[in-house]
């Protein structure tokens, strides 16, 4: 939609990003305006803040669960390579036939899109989401009205019913395994990133 | 003009009723038969009753049927279609496969049947006046005043190119197409010239917004499909009006006499037309706005502003022969947000209320009408090969056409439309009344209109009923590809969920669709002058939305908020804000009751929800527990923002259930980030004080376990305003804006008297801090931290005093209690008071 041209240039490395992410210049540039129009003091980061002034999101139940996975490791701000990458795993799945059996995995994989997830509840980062974890997420989930017995009921079950080794936490192996059947591709993709 | 309404509707609700209610055919059909064509006088057509009436002297009580004829007829027929609904209602399954406009269709002529064979005369046509200046105008008002604008401005451009283009290029190879086919000589009988087809072209070219929006309503598609064809249908309607005014005046100027600057005219007069026709109603719309402003003092007529300007708009428009349908379309989507932030609650549902009833009547009726209308011997002339001639060109040319121009958008568009949409769209080109009327209108002396008004029957019970019949299972079958029903794992409902949130959070980050310069561009223009100057004060200040809000009362505000609370040396406002059963939502809601039996009690009145997993389920007791589980899950999770949501129903007023949720984790959002905010801010020094601050509570709190009389909390405090807040808020609290309800059972007042400072509990305090409020946080009633803290927020000596001694208050055993008990559970926040 319209000319890009004027963006194409303050984008770095637009070549590279396009090869990482496979999106198609245009999204590129989109993202690109998007990203600056997040970025009140034009800093060329985003910052939290940034984030949190979007309303959409503090209505979100996880919404700052997700503003949190876009800083990493305890990373104050943001640039538009890290902010695409992680958009890009939002990607529809595309049968690409060139790809070979060797390439490496596209960032919009199946098991990317899983990992975004998982850590948005394993907060710790240990690899598994504990029981606590997984209870602090149900809190969020869940309306006010239900009681923290009600929860702690839940939280238990759900535990039971993915947890395979009985270590009482949900590991990513059980994770992946208790949404084999969901059709993540279709319910973890936005159709305008394409 | 009224002349006529009433008398059509006469003859028809009369005979309606009649063959509905079978009672004495032959008195009050002898009325239809005075008058089987044209409109004659009222008095004349009834002439035996009257000469009886008067020719009989003095009567104590008499039968006066032509005092009240017309709106006694009115009255009768609108509740003869009312009733219909009724019945159609009855049963479930009827109207989940056939569409009501359907089923109206063969009621009325089911109707029109029974007066027929009652008294063999044709009973009714539904007249170009009784639709263009009665039913038409509520329903297209209700489509714009519902008009979701954002997503409607999002697609404008889509929007117009279907409509214009589209509606253009239907009219004129349907025409074309026909008169080639005339010309090669296999429609014997008809004899019409190139504008005449063209004629016909245009008027059978638009999409009715009525039986699309009949149809789509049942039909689930997606949001953006439906704002496209929604659109699409109430624009084009605009240009297949003016094309079949230009393309009548052709007719009836004569082929021959037409020269070239015609035809130049006939474009310009397209555009003049339909954007006059846009100016005239967003005129009346800024005019609305204004009025509505200083409406304040008479609440009970305000409603009525709206209808009027309204359809002033549609008859101004009329009169200036510019397109009506877009002035009263743009009145109702130019004045939305006005009017909604300057009536008050009351008005507003009013409004709304009215207007659906009135759509929806009109459409019932409309539809009734065309069954009804057909049984008419004298409007019929058959010509099977033009008949199915029409029908295969508008259907191929309509499937081109959506073809052609989504491939054209679709280089544009960042989401795509897809094949299935295409198919959707193009299935979904229904005719109805709109053609009907404009073939009614046509002139009587033209050869062929007999034949274009039977066509144009026959074309839009086709479409109405078969298609509307089948695009549902047509779209079920393209979509499903659905799994097995399985009953989902817990764990996969859950992280589905998760993944819904997680998906229209990243949707919001990643930038909606489109246009956003241009919207960013009307926001500021209309936040600088056109609120200013249409809005009132107190609306002002409430933008009607919670994001608006949101937006205003960024981080930065927050953090100023909270280290002025810090500098006026306690935090303890944020910590023990659940010291006060502080209730947002209104009275109903005021006693907080979060035990099993509540949510079980809720959750039974929508048990039909979830009932193939109770189902399922209840086969081994076992299993019990897990279904009450899986129950409380689908009851209480969160609903993501839905994707696929039908914005706008004609039949159904869709309360906005999200509104409540949304307030919900709003609060919790905040009041996490305000919670989070603080140590990064304050650094060590806070935590260390607040440790302090902790271990003195417990220690008071041991101290105050060995208090004697300590009392539970019985307090509540319901701090409600008026939903929407029309806040006259300072300005005038007497005019339902926002006033303190403080329910303090007798024992305060024993407080007050033994001397023991109870500070969060008076009543004027409260208002003194209500008054210094800083206005960005004034906003609403949504901005919750900032109204909790409201009440504990230290402003003033006074009020720091009013923090200090809660100590030594009964009450704040209970404040530090609860205080404990949330920190114990730190993420578990608002546990009781937040519904």
């Amino acid at each position: 939609m319209g000319s890009y041209s004027s963006h194409v240039s303050k984008i770095e490395d637009l070549q590279g990003i396009i090869q990482e992410t496979g999106f198609s210049k245009a999204h590129v540039c989109r993202l690109y305006d998007r990203f600056e129009g997040l970025d009140q003091n034009k800093a060329g980061q985003l910052s939290r803040e940034d984030f949190q002034r979007i309303g959409e999101l503090a209505v979100n139940p996880l919404g700052d669960r997700i503003i949190n996975a876009f800083f990493p490791d305890g990373n104050q701000t943001l640039d538009f390579r890290s902010f695409i990458r992680i958009l890009a795993c939002f990607r529809p799945v595309t049968v690409d036939k060139s790809a070979g059996p060797n390439s490496p995995e596209p960032i919009n994989s199946r098991s990317n899109k899983l990992r975004f997830a998982f850590q948005l509840y394993d907060q710790d980062r240990d690899g598994k989401i504990s029981r606590d974890e997984l209870f602090q997420v149900l809190r969020m989930m869940l309306e006010a009205q239900v009681t923290d017995d009600q929860l702690d009921s839940i939280t238990d079950r759900t535990i039971q019913e993915a947890d395979l080794d009985g270590d009482g936490a949900i590991s990513f192996e059980e994770f992946r395994k208790s949404l084999e059947n969901v059709n993540l591709e279709h319910k973890m993709s936005i159709r305008f990133l394409q | 003009m009224g002349r006529d309404r009433s008398e059509c509707a006469v003859r028809c609700v009369l005979l309606t009723a009649l063959g509905l209610l079978l009672c004495c055919p032959v008195a009050l059909s002898s009325m239809g038969e005075a008058h089987p064509g044209g409109y004659t006088e009222p008095g004349g057509s009834h002439g035996g009753n009257e000469t009886n009436d008067h020719q009989s002297g003095f009567h104590i009580v008499s039968f006066h049927w032509e005092h009240v004829q017309s709106p006694y007829v009115i009255a009768l027929w609108i509740l003869v279609a009312s009733l219909a609904k009724i019945v159609f209602h009855l049963s479930e399954k009827v109207t989940s496969v056939v569409p009501e406009s359907a089923l109206l269709i063969v009621l009325g002529l089911i109707l029109g049947g029974i007066v027929w064979a009652a008294d063999r005369a044709a009973s009714f046509t539904l007249t170009p006046t009784v639709f263009f200046f009665y039913l038409l105008p509520p329903i297209v008002l209700d489509a714009g005043y519902f008009m979701p604008n954002r997503h409607f401005f999002g697609n404008i451009g889509t929007i117009l190119m279907y409509a214009v283009i589209g509606t253009v290029w239907n009219a004129a190879t349907t025409g074309l197409s026909l008169y080639g086919i005339f010309k090669s000589g296999i429609m014997g009988t008809v004899n019409a010239s190139l504008l005449e087809f063209l004629l016909f072209g245009s008027l059978i070219a638009a999409v009715d917004p009525v039986a699309v929006l009949a149809v789509f309503e049942e039909v689930h598609v997606n949001e953006g499909l439906f704002i496209i064809v929604f659109g699409e249908s109430l624009l084009n309607d605009a240009v297949t009006v003016v094309l079949y005014n230009v393309f009548k005046s052709f007719v009836a100027v004569g082929a021959g006499n037409i020269e070239g600057l015609d035809y130049f005219k006939g474009i310009v007069s397209f555009f003049v037309v339909s954007l006059g026709g846009t100016a005239i109603g967003i005129i009346f719309a800024f005019v609305l706005s204004l009025v509505t402003r200083f409406t304040k003092h008479v609440r009970v007529i305000e409603p009525g502003f709206v209808f009027v300007f309204s359809y002033l708009s549609y008859l101004t428009a009329e009169m200036l022969s510019l397109s009506a349908i877009l002035a009263i379309t743009f009145c109702g989507i130019c004045c939305q947000k006005y009017v909604k932030a300057n009536l008050c609650e009351q008005s507003i549902t009013t409004v709304r209320y009215v207007m659906k009833m009135l759509a929806s009547g009109a459409e019932t009726i409309i539809f009734m009408f065309l069954g009804i209308s057909a049984v008419n011997t004298t409007i019929w002339r058959w010509d099977t090969a033009f008949i199915l001639l029409t029908l295969v060109f508008i259907s191929v040319y309509r499937v081109i056409g959506v073809v052609i121009q989504t491939w054209i958008l679709n280089h544009y568009r960042v989401v795509q439309l897809e094949i299935i949409d295409q198919v959707v769209m193009s299935y979904g080109g229904l005719r109805g009344a709109v053609a009907f009327a404009l073939a009614v209108l046509l002139n009587d002396t033209m050869p062929t209109k007999e034949l274009f008004v039977s066509t144009t029957i026959i074309v839009v019970y086709f479409t109405v009923i078969f298609q509307g019949l089948t695009i549902k299972p047509l779209v079920n079958w393209l979509k499903v590809k659905r799994s097995s029903q399985r009953e989902p794992l817990l764990n996969e409902k859950l992280h589905g969920r998760a993944f819904d949130h997680i998906l229209s959070a990243i949707e919001d980050i990643s930038g909606q669709i489109g246009h956003n310069y241009l919207r960013d561009k009307w926001t500021n223009f209309d936040r600088k002058y056109l609120s200013k100057v249409m809005m009132r004060k107190s609306a002002q200040i409430s933008r009607d939305k919670i994001l608006s809000v949101f937006r205003e009362l960024n981080l930065k505000d927050a953090i100023s908020y909270v280290s002025e609370g810090e500098r006026r040396g306690s935090l303890a406002f944020i910590r023990s804000s659940s010291d006060v059963n502080v209730d947002f939502t209104g009275p109903r809601h005021s006693v907080v009751d979060s035990s099993v039996s509540a949510v079980l009690r809720e959750s039974t009145s929508e048990v039909c929800l979830d009932m193939q997993a109770v189902e399922n389920r209840v086969k081994s007791v076992k299993d019990r527990e897990e279904t009450v589980t899986h129950h409380m899950l689908q009851q209480h999770l969160y609903k993501p923002r839905q994707r696929y949501k039908l914005n706008y129903s004609r039949h159904k007023l869709i309360r906005n259930e999200d509104e409540k949720q949304d307030k919900e984790i709003f609060q919790r959002t905040m009041k996490k980030r305000l919670e989070n905010f603080k140590p990064t801010k304050l650094g060590a020094n806070y935590n260390t004080k607040f440790r302090n601050m902790k271990k003195e509570r417990a220690a008071k709190k041991k101290h105050s376990d060995a208090v004697p009389n300590g009392r539970l909390p019985t307090h509540t405090v319901a701090f409600h305003i008026d939903k929407d807040s029309d806040v006259e808020d300072n300005y005038d609290t007497s005019d339902g804006g926002i006033s303190f309800l403080i329910t303090a059972p007798i024992e305060e007042s024993d407080e007050t008297r033994t001397g023991i400072n109870n500070p969060s509990f008076s009543t004027e305090e409260d208002q003194s801090v209500y008054q210094m409020i800083p206005p960005w946080m004034s906003n609403e009633e949504t901005v919750v931290p900032s109204q909790r803290a409201r009440l504990q927020i230290p402003r003033s000596p006074n009020n720091f005093r009013r923090l200090t001694p809660l100590q030594l208050s009964n009450r704040s055993i209970d404040s530090f209690l609860l205080a404990d008990i949330s920190d114990e559970h730190p993420l578990s926040f608002l546990p009781e008071s937040s519904m």
